[in-house]
């Protein structure tokens, strides 16, 4: 299967996706997302993952659902949502209208070696997202394209998933606090107050 | 021999003993005698373990409720569904649930995973973050494979249960009498929420009783 070439440089789109982020609350995939998000500004309000792979659209469904009021965004990579293609069923039988999916797609694992993953063979991720129940979903090759979409991930009736094609390039290692508990904590105070967090 | 589906969940309106491959209750305590005879749907306002689960659940103030279903939670699922209170979240797999509890815990939401036996090995790894993190997780684990079981694929996974869970820092704590399970999840909840850890209860097949093949 052929795809096209991606173009567009992983840690811009998660910066400019971010630059627009006000209030929304961010999960964070494993491996590279994480350190995209890091590298986009570091916030009480991001939930780096260092592990638990394949778990980081539910985590963002159990917000979501826990906060219908704010925006979240699960930013995450191709390996990682691949690990828990159920949970974009579990995800559409919920219906968050909240919360959008975005997969930084380099179609390899970045942080083992590089093997090309299923969507480098043309597994198509937003198909899958879509007959699932998505209310949207789609794959973004160019900038222009990015440009449309990104206030689709904090207006956009969700559940939404996109699928952001980017290239395998290299960028600097930028890494968050990879204490679990203190990203917790850190996070449920910024979003509770201290008094709700720690009760 | 043909393999009995999961058995389904009943429509809301059916007595609770009509469940096919269902027999537990025998060993219920106050308000056996109901169960075991039920035939109406009085009978299910009437005290059982999963409404004592449920009790203890809107006490507790859980709001998302994850679960693979397990014929032992087929009840307590119904409440669940009915409870406007509470979001009833079905999952494809067991680590999906660990998942759920942290994004619900990050958001100052209460969640109870619901599971049986065979799904404890499928959210190790999930649950290792949970530890990490120090997510308080409360699981209710209904037993297979272990008291009167008749398919030997559930003696595995189910003899391994208690050590897995154990290995990743679950806290086990374990119920065989059916007038028991509400205190027990009770003080599961409380130990879970109260010092930010993950609990399990697991349910005896000698309380959920041995699912029929035939």
């Amino acid at each position: 299967m052929a795809n096209k070439k991606p173009t567009l440089e992983r840690r811009k789109v998660v910066a400019d996706i971010l630059e627009h982020r006000g209030d929304a609350l961010v999960v964070a995939g494993l491996g590279a997302p994480t350190w995209d998000t890091a590298a986009a500004g570091d916030h009480a309000l991001n939930f780096y993952t260092w592990g638990g792979m394949g778990g980081a659209a539910m985590i963002g469904l159990g917000l979501a659902l826990a906060q219908p009021k704010r925006r979240v965004l699960v930013i995450t990579g191709d390996g990682e949502l691949l690990m828990g293609l159920g949970s974009l069923a579990t995800i559409a039988v919920q219906q968050p209208r909240n919360l959008a999916v975005i997969v930084i797609d380099n179609e390899h694992y970045g942080e083992t070696g590089m093997q090309p993953t299923h969507t480098r063979y043309g597994v198509d991720l937003p198909a899958m997202a879509r007959a699932a129940g998505f209310r949207s979903a789609g794959t973004v090759y160019t900038s222009p394209q990015l440009k449309t979409w990104i206030p689709r991930f904090y207006r956009q009736p969700g559940p939404m998933f996109c699928s952001i094609k980017v290239t395998t390039e290299d960028a600097p290692l930028v890494l968050p606090v990879r204490d679990g508990t203190a990203i917790k904590n850190r996070f449920r105070v910024a979003l509770l107050g201290i008094s709700e967090a720690y009760k | 021999m043909k393999i009995a589906a999961k058995t389904p969940r009943p429509p809301r309106n059916t007595d609770w003993k009509g469940e096919k491959g269902f027999t537990g209750m025998r060993n219920a305590g106050q308000g056996s005698s109901h169960e075991s005879r039920a035939t109406s749907n009085e009978a299910r306002s009437s005290s059982s373990w999963p409404d004592d689960i449920h009790r203890v659940l809107t006490d507790a103030n859980v709001r998302q409720v994850g679960y693979v279903p397990d014929s032992g939670h087929a009840r307590l699922i119904d409440l669940v569904r009915a409870d406007k209170r509470m979001r009833a979240i079905p999952l494809t797999t067991e680590e999906e649930g660990a998942a759920l509890a942290v994004g619900a815990w990050l958001g100052g939401e209460r969640s109870v995973l619901l599971m049986q036996s065979s799904g404890a090995g499928n959210c190790i790894n999930m649950l290792g973050m949970v530890n990490e993190c120090r997510v308080p997780l409360l699981t209710l684990v209904t037993m297979r494979g272990q008291w009167g079981e008749f398919n030997p694929w559930q003696v595995p996974m189910s003899q391994a249960t208690v050590p897995s869970l154990a290995a990743i820092g679950v806290v086990v704590q374990g119920v065989d009498r059916a007038a028991e399970v509400g205190e027990t999840v009770a003080a599961a909840a409380r130990l879970a929420f109260s010092t930010c850890r993950m609990v399990a209860v697991l349910i005896s097949q000698r309380v959920v009783g041995a699912k029929q093949f035939k």
